[in-house]
């Protein structure tokens, strides 16, 4: 690995001051598991890590059955799933959090580094997507918040500006009556990058006969993760029923523009994205029900 | 080169203060400066968890973690379970099941596994498995292996 100088900054200011002085020298370091392979194997260079694992907005992790779910972008995996509270009011997100790699590195593993990271394949970003998750950036010029799904720009490049870094995530309160849920499929058990990964949340009338509303993310089926705005929308004032699950399948099945590689061709991505889609409305519609 | 950085730790239960340039992981501190080679570097990537430590209570992949970050830090390496005289229960319950070939995965599972039962004493086969899957062993199959920490719970 190349030399580099290490800081831990204590607070967001000093850490955008840091971050601000090097511009695109500098790289923030919350987990490592994806940065430090990628400087080990010089696909990245940095003259300045940036670790954020000592200022306290970037560990905070509280929810609240008013204001939602903060989760501070430095909290591991393991952190996340292992509040029984946050497990129970968001199995969505759970489903992700725990397949991100084996037990050591959800053990380091941040959602906030799994969307800087910002692989098509990342796994808990369609879950955050569906979940109208807002991604809290610090900079230079203050704060701002973005919706998740407008953070990845291309594969491994986001929204940051030089100086910029992300502080925490922020999710709503479920709202009565919904359930999301996530799942990829890989040929393996487990240990493995998607092949295609769909995230769904559904909001239920309160017979659970309509759907009130819907958001449907893919992964691994475009050059970011992809929320398809319109197949949730074309759930919404159905009924819960195959034919209205099949439509918004067909319109996932549409919007993924997948490439063709060593985990699948552009063909059978697309027809994953339209079984994948199917089971996991369904999946949430259950968990809506419950 | 950038200049080494004072680093302290516990390491085994013993106060270890160590110095070393922020590029250094985590497993090359304990392997090449401080003769702790039970950690092994398979993939170096994170994948194969042969260089697993215990960090703060936690499971880590040490070849993903830069000593720097070790700083403050409780760390438990395969040298500080059990010893030749004394087995821990994993490492005698691996002996008797003959869940280890060639070796090399071993400290790794060792570690992996005694993290699993400091959390759940008794785990199900099922979570055995799950909390085994970032250890890969190309010898033996699993099977053995995954017997062998069943075999070891409540022991442990």
């Amino acid at each position: 690995m190349h030399a580099f100088d290490y800081a831990t900054p204590e607070s967001v200011a000093d850490a955008v001051v840091m971050l601000s002085d090097h511009g695109k020298n500098a790289c923030v370091l919350a987990g490592g598991t994806d940065l430090i392979v990628q400087l080990r194997e010089h696909r990245r260079r940095t003259d300045l890590v940036v670790d954020v694992k000592k200022i306290a907005e970037l560990n905070a992790l509280s929810c609240d059955a008013s204001t939602g779910l903060t989760i501070g972008a430095a909290v591991p995996c393991y952190r996340i799933y292992g509040d029984a509270e946050i497990a129970a009011a968001y199995p969505g997100l759970m489903d992700a959090a725990r397949l991100v790699g084996g037990t050591g590195i959800q053990g380091r593993a941040s959602l906030g580094g799994n969307l800087c990271n910002a692989s098509p394949a990342g796994d808990t970003i369609p879950p955050m997507i569906v979940l109208s998750g807002q991604a809290e950036i610090a900079g230079p010029n203050g704060t701002r918040k973005v919706a998740v799904e407008d953070f990845c720009t291309a594969p491994g490049r986001t929204l940051l500006g030089d100086g910029e870094f992300l502080v925490s995530l922020h999710f709503p309160a479920p709202a009565p009556n919904s359930g999301a849920f996530y799942r990829r499929f890989i040929p393996r058990n487990e240990m493995d990058i998607a092949v295609v990964g769909v995230g769904a949340s559904v909001v239920l009338s309160e017979d659970k006969s309509t759907f009130v509303s819907a958001r449907i993310a893919v992964g691994a089926v475009a050059p970011t993760p992809l929320f398809v705005r319109e197949a949730g929308d074309a759930l919404a004032g159905q009924p819960v029923s195959d034919e209205s699950i099949r439509r918004a399948a067909d319109l996932a099945r549409e919007a993924a523009r997948p490439i063709s590689d060593m985990r699948g061709t552009a063909e059978y991505r697309k027809h994953l994205t339209s079984v994948l889609t199917r089971r996991v409305v369904e999946g949430a519609v259950q968990r809506a029900k419950e | 080169m950038s200049k080494k950085v004072h680093v302290q730790t516990t390491i085994n239960g013993e106060a270890v203060d160590f110095l070393c340039e922020p590029r250094n992981s985590l497993l090359e501190v304990l392997r090449d400066d401080l003769d702790l080679t039970g950690a092994k570097e398979g993939c170096n990537n994170g994948n194969c968890g042969a260089c697993n430590v215990i960090m703060d209570g936690r499971l880590v992949n040490s070849c993903c973690v830069l000593g720097v970050e070790a700083d403050g830090c409780e760390i438990t390496t395969i040298e500080g379970i059990g010893s030749a005289a004394n087995l821990h229960p994993l490492q005698q319950k691996f002996l008797e099941h003959a869940a280890l070939q060639c070796g090399i995965c071993t400290p790794g599972f060792i570690v992996s596994a005694k993290a699993l039962l400091d959390e759940n004493p008794n785990p199900t086969e099922d979570e055995v498995r799950y909390w085994l899957a970032g250890n890969l062993c190309r010898c033996t199959g699993y099977d053995k292996i995954v017997r062998a920490v069943l075999d070891a719970r409540n022991g442990a």
